[in-house]
């Protein structure tokens, strides 16, 4: 199957790579463009760990074709901090504690990033419904959602 | 993941010429059925025709039919649509409820219907509401109701060619009202072990019952409407004796499975409930 050009920004530098038209823009980034912050669980959409946002939007870099992300803006986890300066969610995670291997971390930072961005004030309710597309096998969910919290206060 | 070719075709013609190729062509929406399947081979292709750049697949617009939808249109869209909350509350609700943000950010309305699987959520609430399903060929348009759309499990009577351009969901009547409600072990991120879609329409001063649609999911091969459920509402005033009775009549569309999610007897104990509970939220959001 011959490689197709793909032009599309990624936490806000254009890119202009070859890829094969079924990979997924889950293995574009982690294998052609080393971002490894995006991490690989389930492959079908289940854990979230994948989770980066395209055009402000957060999806399941899983289920998404390289060649669909076609001039569109792809933000991960490693543009989510600015200048060597931790965001205010980084910055409570950690505060907090809210992670033990940290695979989910990643994932967790995206989705919670986007949701403070559509509600600035969730409820704990609010929290665990808007995270739901992201699981953390370590933790038991409450320090990340006390992290959230705290995210969202500061 | 198997290897295909990749086609996103900026006009409806080019994308019904792609999909009519020689060879295994596969519509894609929001891709959070397809390429699962096609990661694990359950599914193969030849080309994959991304449709969500096609303009008549994006279109959300009413007139005097009712409320049309693009069949690429994400369940987020949907759901932020101001319209689709005020007029229809149960596709409101089941759009709201398709597995994570994530997911609704991706998924597409006519991507749960042509997946179509028995269990999706976004389909007894179109039944209900009588929704029409436009398809569009190479050979021009044709309009079928979505009750006649199914034909088993992950069957369709789309053919080769043949794609869900959109959904014309006709505007509701005065003093009616939908809800959509299902039933799995946890609030989110699961397949429905039952669904219950239902629309009410009465007579606000006799409170006689109208128009009655009700919808299951995942208790037969296919989405079904209860119609023995429907007859015993219509002409009569609502009241809790009624709906009880009502609820019990659901149960006879269904035709479930034993499987790892309950057992049959399980799901039609739950059609039965959740008849009641969606024809109850029906009742009080007419009469508020
Ligand atoms: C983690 C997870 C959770 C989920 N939770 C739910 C849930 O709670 N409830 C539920 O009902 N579903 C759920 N699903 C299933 C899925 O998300 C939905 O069925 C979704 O609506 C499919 O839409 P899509 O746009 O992603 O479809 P796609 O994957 O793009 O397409 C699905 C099928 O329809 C065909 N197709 C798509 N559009 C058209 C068209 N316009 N014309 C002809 N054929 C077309 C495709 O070729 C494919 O065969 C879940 C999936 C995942 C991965
Ligand atoms: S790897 Fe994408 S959701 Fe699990
Ligand atoms: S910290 Fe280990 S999975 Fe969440």
């Amino acid at each position: 199957m011959p490689k197709v050009p793909l032009r599309f920004s990624v936490n806000a530098e254009q890119k202009e790579i070859m890829v094969e038209p079924y990979w997924t823009l889950l293995r574009t980034l982690r294998d052609e463009l080393m971002l490894t912050g995006t991490k690989e669980g389930c492959s079908n959409g289940n854990c979230g760990a994948c989770t980066v946002m395209v055009d402000g939007k957060t999806v399941n870099s899983c289920l998404v074709l390289a060649p669909e992300v076609s001039g569109q803006e792809v933000l991960t986890v490693e543009g989510i901090a600015r200048n060597g300066k931790l965001s205010r969610v980084q910055e409570a995670f950690v505060q907090e504690g809210a992670l033990q291997c940290g695979f989910c971390t990643p994932g967790f930072i995206v989705s919670t990033t986007a949701l403070l961005h559509r509600i600035p004030n969730p409820t704990e309710e609010e929290i665990r419904l808007n995270l739901a597309g992201n699981l953390c096998r370590c933790t038991g969910y409450d320090k990340i959602v006390r992290a959230v919290q705290r995210a969202a206060g500061s | 993941m198997g290897t295909f070719r990749y086609a996103a075709p900026n006009t409806l013609d080019e994308a019904l010429s792609a999909l009519a190729a020689p060879g295994e062509s596969r519509p894609l929406a929001g891709g959070t059925d397809l390429i699962d399947q096609l990661r694990t081979g359950r599914r193969g292709a030849d080309v994959v025709v991304d449709l969500k750049l096609v303009p008549e697949l994006q279109r959300m617009v009413s007139d005097d039919r009712g409320l049309h939808i693009g069949a690429a249109r994400s369940c987020t869209d949907v759901r932020d649509h101001a319209q689709v909350a005020r007029q229809y509350q149960g596709l409101f609700e089941s759009a709201g409820l398709i597995g994570s943000i994530q997911i609704q950010n991706r998924a597409a309305i006519g991507g749960n219907v042509c997946n179509a699987a028995p269990s999706a959520d976004i389909v007894p609430a179109l039944l209900v509401h009588d929704a029409i399903a436009v398809i569009a060929s190479k050979k021009g348009k044709r309009e079928v109701p979505l009750a006649g759309f199914f034909v088993g499990p992950g069957k369709t009577v789309l053919e080769k060619g043949q794609i869900l351009l959109e959904l014309i969901l006709p505007a509701p009547a005065p003093n009616s009202a939908s809800a959509y409600l299902r039933f799995i072990p946890r609030n989110e991120m699961d397949i429905a072990v039952a669904g219950v879609g239902s629309y009410l329409e009465l007579d606000p001063a006799t409170r006689i019952v109208k128009r009655a649609r009700i919808a299951l999911a995942a208790v037969a091969p296919t989405p079904v409407r209860a119609r023995m459920a429907e007859m015993a509402l219509e002409g009569r005033e609502i009241n809790d004796a009624l709906i009880d009775a009502a609820s019990g009549a659901a149960v006879q569309a269904a035709r479930p499975i034993t499987d790892v999610r309950g057992s049959a007897d399980y799901r039609k104990e739950l059609v039965q409930v959740l008849t009641r509970r969606t024809l109850r939220t029906c009742v009080e959001r007419i009469l508020s």
